[in-house]
């Protein structure tokens, strides 16, 4: 088998912040940009790597998902609780420095886990929270 | 207000939550208070505390203490510093209340943990490290010896 991770999902909830992040703050390429209803896909990813992407989509056309689910799920993205990513870099702490000029929201500076790595963390504008690792 | 007024004051309240929480996560070393934490989200220490619990399950003084005791295992796990050297470090101004809270959390004294210093972590992903590391929220810990 020759499987490759193509794409995760992460919520949205203001495409203009989100493309202000993912693109102009953490440097990713838009892939793509679907709008239906005022409401948008966004594919993201980094330069040089067209295999591996970010789709970020609106909670609110999650079919199947109830009314009380949406709320709750809404509540989550908001409180910080329901999605993450991590992410890798060869210059976290010059990554720490430019998203950090961005007005990116920062929950922890680069710091020596006491597990061996050095890593930085920060808030997506939906609440994600985006961990970015040291790569050895 | 309409109900989706209602609901996106209640997700911008929430919001703010977060950064307070955040802001414990990304400071907990310096010499952080609930009321400080209060003044810098605009609302009274007492708001803020009831907010915080409804919506995290905990007080902001406590998630503020775990985070301590948190990095405090980690650098008495290290072994190079001294029991009065990591309550400071980690931004608690008083010995005895770090101490009380540290053997409410981890099950015994500081000192006695720094003198075991679980190499528990060694060849574990650090994945996994981050989860089985973390003091337990919200409960005390279990007596030592019992699990």
């Amino acid at each position: 088998m020759n499987i490759t991770i193509h794409s995760s999902m992460l919520p949205h909830d203001d495409p203009d912040a989100t493309l202000a992040f993912y693109r102009d703050a953490l440097g990713f390429e838009v892939r793509g940009d679907v709008e239906y209803g005022g409401m948008h896909w966004i594919t993201v990813g980094p330069p040089g790597q067209p295999d591996t992407a970010i789709v970020l989509y609106p909670l609110a056309a999650t079919p199947g998902v109830t009314e009380d689910e949406r709320h709750t799920i809404a509540e989550m993205m908001a409180k910080g609780t329901f999605a993450s990513i991590n992410l890798a870099t060869t210059d976290v702490d010059g990554t720490f420095e430019r998203l950090e000029a961005s007005d990116a929201e920062v929950v922890q500076e680069p710091t020596d886990q006491p597990y061996g790595l050095r890593d930085c963390a920060f808030r997506d504008p939906a609440g994600n929270l985006v961990r970015i690792q040291q790569k050895s | 207000m309409t109900r989706t007024a209602v609901e996106a004051q209640r997700l911008r309240d929430l919001a703010l939550l977060r950064r307070v929480r955040d802001r414990i996560d990304r400071e907990y070393a310096q010499p952080l208070d609930v009321e400080g934490l209060a003044r810098g989200a605009h609302m009274s220490a007492g708001h803020l505390s009831r907010q915080f619990r409804l919506a995290y399950g905990e007080s902001p003084y406590g998630y503020l203490m775990t985070r301590r005791i948190e990095r405090a295992m980690a650098l008495l796990r290290r072994g190079d510093l001294s029991v009065t050297e990591v309550c400071f470090e980690v931004g608690c101004s008083s010995l005895g209340t770090f101490t009380t809270r540290f053997t409410e959390l981890v099950g015994m004294p500081p000192g006695a943990y720094r003198r075991r210093r679980p190499g528990a972590t060694e060849g574990m992903l650090p994945c996994v490290a981050r989860q089985v590391t973390k003091p337990i929220r919200n409960r005390e810990a279990p007596v030592a010896g019992r699990n």
